[in-house]
């Protein structure tokens, strides 16, 4: 049970959105500019460094819902997501994304533990000074959003096939509240 | 230097917000609202859960900048010494010192606290939208500490400048200007 008065059959962040609406709109408005909007890293990309930051904060809702929203995106490539979960990395994932889930893994442990080396070897393989940016804010952000979750106790399905729904709307609609 | 182009004279989170704005925007206006919006928690008291979850941190800039804020509203120089030396015994209500047990949960992981915590600040008066609150400050704070640290931010060392830079946060608030703040010893 949620440690606050939520709507109960509503999951995850949604409850807490439901609870305070004010708080809500801008979460909602980060969340969909960091993953949804343009960006030159791929919708899937960011779903797999919101994933990533999630699992290592060992956010069940946030993991399994972005989880399922990066698998809608990858379509065939969907395993990646699963190699991210149980190793951090993908053989499959291009280098530059390799150096930026090394850049958000330090995020999610401490901001401070990012070196001008974690920084260099992603500018090397050809990552942009806005996607360093965005990568370190995706993280700071799900750093934010799992707290939030996990703080409060918001109810969390345990089933991934109950996230698949959810993750396939987060994906083609991204992140604005559906009722406005 | 900062990991990403800043623009000069820029410091902290500052610097940062300019850099990208269609990410500040949201980011400002959920500031605002918790920090600055209705509830039953004070200025002053929020303020103190943001210095203190970024002492726990070790965000040098955004310690420095709502310390002094709080400082501010607060009226008081002594209280965010004794709460980051040890909350137990700082002047402070029952209730702040059980709210600030659960933003120092919260530092550490949403999945740290505990229903007992919860109960804890109930019993001591803390209504449903003062828990959420913490915890959400709580969390907010963990995404600017690691945003300004993460990418390098520029940390001024002068006092003063946090002295003006909590001036302009106790009369605009988070979504007024971002220019820089001209400050001199």
């Amino acid at each position: 049970m949620a440690h606050i008065s939520t709507q109960a059959d509503l999951p995850g962040i949604r409850s807490l959105f439901t609870f305070r609406p004010e708080t809500a709109k801008p979460m909602q408005e980060l969340a969909h500019v960091l993953l949804h909007s343009d960006s030159t890293l791929t919708p899937g990309e960011r779903e797999i460094i919101a994933t990533f930051v999630s699992s290592r904060n060992e956010c069940v809702f946030c993991t399994l819902s972005h989880a399922a929203a990066a698998r809608a995106h990858l379509k065939d490539d969907a395993s990646i997501v699963d190699d991210v979960l149980q190793s951090g990395s993908s053989a499959l994932l291009s280098d530059k994304l390799k150096a930026l889930l090394i850049i958000a893994g330090k995020v999610q442990k401490g901001g401070r533990i990012v070196t001008d080396e974690d920084v260099a070897a992603a500018k090397n393989l050809g990552a942009t000074d806005m996607e360093i940016h965005d990568t370190v804010l995706i993280a700071a952000a799900f750093s934010m959003f799992n707290r939030y979750v996990d703080g409060l106790a918001s109810f969390t399905p345990q089933n991934p096939s109950d996230y698949v729904e959810m993750g396939e709307k987060m994906a083609l609609m991204g992140y604005f509240s559906p009722s406005k | 230097m900062a990991h990403i182009p800043i623009r000069e004279g820029l410091a902290g989170i500052t610097g940062l917000l300019e850099y990208r704005l269609d990410s500040a925007k949201p980011i400002r206006e959920l500031t605002q609202t918790l920090m600055r919006g209705d509830s039953p928690l004070s200025f002053a008291e929020r303020e103190l859960i943001a210095t203190y979850v970024s002492f726990l941190n070790e965000c040098t800039f955004c310690t420095k900048a709502h310390e002094a804020t709080a400082q501010v509203l607060f009226e008081d120089d002594t209280i965010i010494d004794s709460v980051k030396w040890n909350f137990n015994k700082a002047p402070i209500s029952d209730k702040l010192k059980s709210l600030l047990i659960i933003a120092q949960k919260i530092q550490q992981s949403g999945k740290s606290v505990t229903v007992n915590d919860i109960e804890l600040s109930k019993n001591f008066g803390a209504t449903d939208i003062e828990i959420h609150d913490t915890v959400l400050i709580s969390s907010l704070f963990c995404l600017y500490n690691r945003y300004v640290d993460g990418l390098a931010s520029w940390t001024p060392e002068d006092d003063g400048f946090y002295k003006k830079l909590a001036e302009r946060l106790v009369s605009q608030g988070y979504t007024g200007t971002t220019e820089p703040i001209v400050h001199s010893e």
